[in-house]
């Protein structure tokens, strides 16, 4: 079980609800990847078209938990704002911390990041910090008492997959609190390379809503990380130069 | 009444007395509707009786998809 700030989820998929090419396609894909946490963004309501569709009449709120994030913020100020504008929804207290520091790489700024999560914390909500695969950023984060890390496996929508295995395992090694894989992930492979690593979950977005057939992909995904976790629970052989003859040798004159 | 309404300046009628009134004049079906009234950000159980007035500032928020 995956284990957030005392809250057990079954799920080790964290689906983002972004770019998918229509509701009905979000929907059949958030109920084929059988996530329990779901990501989203707050935005200025259009007030001259009111009767535009609302993504949350396709959700099922009551089976799902909300994990807003807080896109767009570039100052930990700003991220503090979106945080608390999600949660006088009366609908969520977790937050995905995600303030950008880089237009062109997507990469987390790292110091407001440890101040919005610091601030964040102070208000009593559950902070999941989107961070770098930086190390040492990592175990600060986990020190003010965020209730889980999320380094990314490499820069927001590239599809790239881990491109820093042994940060992202440092990382895990040394993580009292959830390690979620967040953005980069491309293919299952990269998901389920992510949980054999040792991640305690993936969030993951474009990979499916962007992919030809998302819903399918979403499947893909869901098996992918449940793999990728049993592999790592059963932990698997060393790798060795040579070979190792898997048939026995004894009773070959027949 | 001149209002600030996510950035935009417009003109809503005068009867208009609260932030319940207000989001039933923009007839905005969606039920999560977020307000922040002079940066003050509101809970849902204010809407009804926080009050707007003339060159008051606010911000209509919804949730969006994203990752």
């Amino acid at each position: 079980m995956l284990t957030i700030n005392g809250k057990q989820f079954k799920s080790r998929l964290l689906l983002g609800t972004g770019k998918y090419p229509n509701f009905d396609i979000q929907k059949k894909a958030v109920e084929m990847a059988e996530s329990e946490i779901l990501t989203f963004t707050v935005r200025r309501m259009n007030i001259y078209e009111p009767s535009q569709p609302n993504f949350l009449e396709n959700i099922d709120i009551d089976r799902v938990s909300l994990l807003p994030n807080t896109a767009g913020a570039k100052t930990a100020e700003e991220a503090v704002r979106h945080a608390k504008l999600a949660r006088a929804s009366g609908l969520c207290d977790m937050i995905k911390v995600e303030v950008i520091g880089c237009n062109k790489t997507l990469l987390p700024d790292p110091i407001e990041t440890l101040k919005a999560t610091e601030e964040l914390l102070k208000e009593g909500f559950t902070v999941l910090p989107y961070t770098s695969d930086d190390v040492v950023l990592a175990r600060k984060l986990e020190e003010l008492g965020a209730h889980a890390v999320m380094p990314g496996a490499s820069p927001i929508g590239s599809g790239q997959g881990i491109i820093n295995p042994l940060n992202l395992s440092f990382i895990i090694e040394q993580s009292k609190v959830p390690v979620i894989v967040d953005a980069g992930i491309g293919s299952p492979t990269d998901a389920a390379y992510a949980m054999e690593l040792g991640a305690d979950a993936v969030l993951l977005n474009t990979a499916v809503s962007r992919a030809k057939d998302p819903v399918k992909m979403a499947k893909a995904m869901r098996l992918a990380i449940e793999a990728g976790r049993l592999g790592y629970e059963a932990e698997r052989i060393p790798k060795k130069r040579t070979a190792t003859a898997s048939s026995p040798m004894e009773g070959m004159s027949i | 009444m001149n209002l600030r309404v996510n950035g935009d300046l417009i003109t809503v009628p005068e009867e208009i007395k609260t932030i319940t009134e207000l989001i039933k004049h923009f007839q905005i079906q969606n039920p999560v509707v977020i307000v922040e009234h002079n940066h003050m950000i509101l809970e849902k159980e204010e809407h009804a009786k926080v009050k707007v007035s003339d060159g008051d500032t606010i911000e209509l928020v919804q949730f969006v998809g994203g990752g």
